[in-house]
């Protein structure tokens, strides 16, 4: 092992005393807070616009059969990760029943609304930090949802529904980019909001894979080009793919555009580039260098999508392509996580035997305080 | 027009004579609103509580299933106090903190009070907020309280009273605050044609008060590092701290993210751990230090004691502070001011008996479904026997608790409380209310010209606590004087 030579290995540097006055510091459980508010809003908008996305396509297939209704939704719900826990509260996956548990369950912690609560939490831990605006945002999309349910949003229209929830999130991070100082925290909140735009955009390319098509033959056919087209509008992506291959829905094309685009903004390419750039300014590592190991490991991941070619997935699959860079942006989430925002909970019992016994020398040491006077003189 | 049905009834009332005419302060306030529509009162009214759900402006009600956060109801009449009146106040106040922490001081070092028996030293010494701990031990500038929030009400002659002082973590500036900026934002004109003092130097002051007061050993004397010590998110207060953290443009820590390490406090950053001079904190003394008080207590930081005691960091308020507003001690008060100042207090407080004291217990015994009994170390309204209106069961409860205990009961005669028009769904009503004004001791000490007055919005009640059923009103000291 020669890469261990150039890693730090000595004392973690959260356990180091800075001193002197510094009047930009950041608690940990501040960047944690920010870090997470990021993600759960960023998340809240993707689960909203594939939704939203998913409800419209079946539009597009006039009557379907119960099983096929079924076999629409599943990749979704296996997008979401929370299959196993839909199936065991729902009989069976219906747009309706889908609608309520990805956008209101509190079971279901990625729930539209679990992930909205958990944006406003943590923005109300960090309120001192965040601006005005940004937070009454939070409260605003909070105090929405608090108000609706499945049967409010059957009612009114669910396309208006999600746009609501997706203005919100548009809304908060336009007024990051408008209030919110470039200090460090900036760097968490776009650090997390790149991290889970990257994870989401693969999860949503990844569903494809999971959609059965009526035929083998149907390849290239009606249906297929309506989900391709329904992936693109998931990741908002349908207008700039356009622009880029000039209308044709070439399903490799929407995938590799999907993946490799260095200037669409939720590409996996593009956001991976923007983890990379706020992990340099949070560790203050120098650009193409690295200092520990799960520095390292990004880095490599980073340079080697770069010079990755579409053939190159071709023949990796693009299945198992997807599900790595989802490991290696769960492993990078979990190196800066413990290094920057993680401090491990004190250990009450230890700490206060500690300071009792530093009481006890103190009191040792200190001359016998005279006695409080009794009464009388 | 909104106040032509509104009655006085032989209630001392802020903004009206007793024969219903407007009193001359408050004579911009009453033309101003009085032309206002109902229909657009209520717009107004609603737009503002709005406005603060928005804001998240709230706080979290404990013994409430649902954990809700609620708004503080505020009314949009304010309430307006003459310059001639707060000069009286603001004196009486300065007056009244010089004195205990002269008290505190004393009674944490030679105890010449009580030498001098002018307080029995048993009182002191045995109370439940006296620090045996902190005996002997110095704190900068001999300042032990730097945030003071006193309770005043008036009675039915409009008199001042002090009812109760609060020196250990007093809540509350942010409303002072926020209910300024919204009555702003609904009626700009009634500021236009009143002339109004500012109250948005506050965090400002506090923040030099605080910064004042660091550890003579810190090295950063320039810009000593201050924070705000918060229970955390699920307080019913957190708002406020993070209000005021943000106002101040310090640090809001939890006690998780404090260490101590070699008698000194440092803050676990992204950094490193970075040292502390001085702590805002809001958590009670009991909590505050698991390793000396409470050793359950999950939001403290073990070790901060013996940091304080090394002189390496500052809180505010000190502890031990607790034992200055113990109610049987506020009965001492005019003593302690005559005592140290060698003054006549300025300020009155209520007729106040002491069941620890024979006579006095026999009286209150005898008499307990006319007065007014009090736990010597509650607040927020709890523990409190209000005689006229109890149940018998409750009157018994409290005789078989004074007798038990008569130590921890004070008792004081029902003072009626002046009353201001109010919004309700009948239109404007008499409510009763009080006045906290808040007072810094920094370099001096300052009181914030206004503060937050407290109103009981249900009809007759005397109960003004927010976790009770009580408003706000944003509260004006006028600039100049008035002329009738």
């Amino acid at each position: 092992m020669t890469f261990t030579s150039s890693i730090n290995k000595a004392a973690n540097p959260r356990e180091q005393i800075v001193d002197g006055p510094k009047s930009n510091v950041m608690l940990s459980r501040v960047a944690a807070s920010l870090y997470w508010m990021s993600r759960y809003l960023e998340r809240a908008e993707n689960i909203a616009r594939l939704l939203d996305v998913n409800l419209q396509l079946l539009l597009d297939f006039g009557k379907v059969s119960e099983e096929a209704l079924k076999q629409h939704w599943i990749p979704v719900l296996r997008a979401s990760g929370e299959e196993d826990m839909f199936f065991q509260v729902y009989g069976t996956a219906d747009s309706r029943s889908v609608v309520e548990f990805l956008t209101f369950s509190e079971q279901n912690t990625n729930s539209i609304c679990s992930c909205i609560y958990a944006a406003r939490e943590n923005g109300r831990q960090v309120r001192d930090q965040i601006s005005l605006e940004m937070w009454e945002v939070l409260n605003a999309a909070y105090l929405f949802l608090k108000e609706s349910d499945v049967d409010k949003v059957w009612a009114r229209g669910a396309t208006e529904f999600f746009d609501q929830v997706k203005n919100f999130s548009h809304l908060f991070q336009g007024l990051t980019d408008s209030t919110f100082s470039r200090n460090e925290g900036y760097e968490f909140i776009q650090f997390g909001k790149f991290l889970e735009r990257a994870d989401k955009t693969s999860r949503i390319l990844d569903i494809k894979y999971h959609m059965l098509l009526p035929k083998v033959t149907d390849v290239g056919g009606a249906v297929d080009t309506a989900q391709w087209q329904a992936v693109l509008r998931s990741t908002s992506s349908l207008e700039a793919y356009r622009r880029y291959y000039v209308a044709e829905i070439v399903p490799w094309k929407v995938a590799m555009f999907l993946v490799f685009s260095e200037s669409f903004p939720r590409s996996i390419r593009y956001c991976i580039e923007r983890v990379g750039e706020f992990v340099h300014l949070i560790t203050d590592t120098p650009s193409g260098q690295y200092r520990t190991e799960g520095e390292r490991r990004f880095g490599k991941f980073l340079q080697q999508t770069r010079f990755t070619t579409p053939d190159e997935v071709l023949r990796e699959g693009l299945h198992e392509f997807l599900e790595r860079v989802q490991k290696e942006l769960l492993a990078v989430a979990d190196h800066m996580f413990d290094s920057f925002m993680y401090h491990p909970p004190v250990d009450m019992a230890a700490e206060i035997r500690l300071h009792q016994q530093e009481q006890q020398q103190q009191q040792v040491r200190a001359p016998e305080p005279p006695q409080p006077h009794r009464n009388g003189r | 027009m909104l106040f032509d049905n509104y009655q006085t009834e032989g209630f001392f009332d802020e903004m009206f004579e007793a024969d219903g005419s407007p009193r001359p302060h408050y004579a911009p306030v009453y033309n101003g609103l009085h032309q206002v529509p109902q229909d657009e009162y209520k717009n107004k009214q609603a737009a503002v509580e709005l406005a603060f759900m928005r804001g998240g402006v709230t706080f979290t009600v404990y013994n409430d299933s649902q954990g809700t956060e609620r708004i503080f109801p505020f009314d949009c009449v304010p309430r307006v106090i003459p310059v001639e009146e707060w000069e009286v106040i603001e004196k009486g106040l300065i007056q009244r903190l010089t004195a205990l922490n002269l008290f505190l001081h004393d009674i944490y070092h030679q105890q010449k009070i009580l030498k001098d028996r002018v307080i029995p030293a048993q009182i002191v010494l045995g109370a439940k907020h006296f620090r045996r701990e902190f005996m002997h031990f110095e704190v900068p500038k001999d300042i032990y309280v730097h945030i003071c929030g006193s309770d005043l009400i008036r009675d039915n002659d409009g008199k001042y009273l002090v009812l109760e002082d609060n020196l250990r973590c007093p809540s509350g500036a942010s409303y002072m605050l926020e209910n300024r900026s919204a009555l702003k934002r609904a009626f700009p004109d009634l500021f236009r044609a009143s002339g109004v003092c500012a109250v948005d130097t506050y965090p400002q002051q506090l923040l030099k008060s605080m910064q004042f007061v660091a550890p003579v050993n810190s090295p950063r004397q320039e810009h000593p590092n201050v924070v705000l010590l918060t229970p955390g998110v699920y307080n019913s207060a957190y708002f406020e701290h993070a209000f005021l953290a943000r106002q101040m443009g310090i640090p809001i820590v939890e006690g998780r993210d404090l260490v101590a390490r070699d008698f000194k406090i440092y803050m676990r950053t992204t950094s490193g751990l970075v040292p502390v001079d001085v702590i805002y904190r809001r958590i009670d003394d009991d909590f505050i230090d698991p390793s000396v008080f409470r050793p359950d207590s999950l939001l403290g930081v073990p070790g901060l004691v013996n940091a304080a005691r090394a002189g390496n960091i500052t809180l505010a308020n000190s502890i031990g502070t607790g034992i200055a507003d113990d109610k049987v001690v506020y009965y001492y008060v005019p003593k302690i001011i005559k005592y140290y100042l060698n003054e006549e207090p300025i300020l009155s407080q209520v007729e106040t008996y002491l069941a620890s004291e024979t006579q006095d217990r026999t009286y209150i015994l005898e008499n307990l479904n006319k007065l007014v009994v009090k736990s010597a170390n509650e607040a927020g309204g709890y523990g409190m026997l209000m005689g006229p209106w109890a149940a018998s069961e409750e009157i018994e409860e409290f005789r078989k608790n004074i007798i038990a205990n008569p130590r921890n009961f004070i008792a004081q005669p029902p003072i009626s409380l002046s009353r201001h028009p109010t919004w309700g769904e009948e239109g404007f009503g008499g409510r009763h209310i009080d006045l906290r004004p808040y007072i810094l001791y920094g370099e001096k000490i300052t009181v914030t010209p206004g503060g937050l007055t407290r109103v009981a919005l249900r009809k007759g009640s005397l109960v003004v606590n927010s976790s009770q059923g009580g408003g706000s009103k944003d509260t004006w000291v006028l600039q100049n004087k008035v002329t009738a």
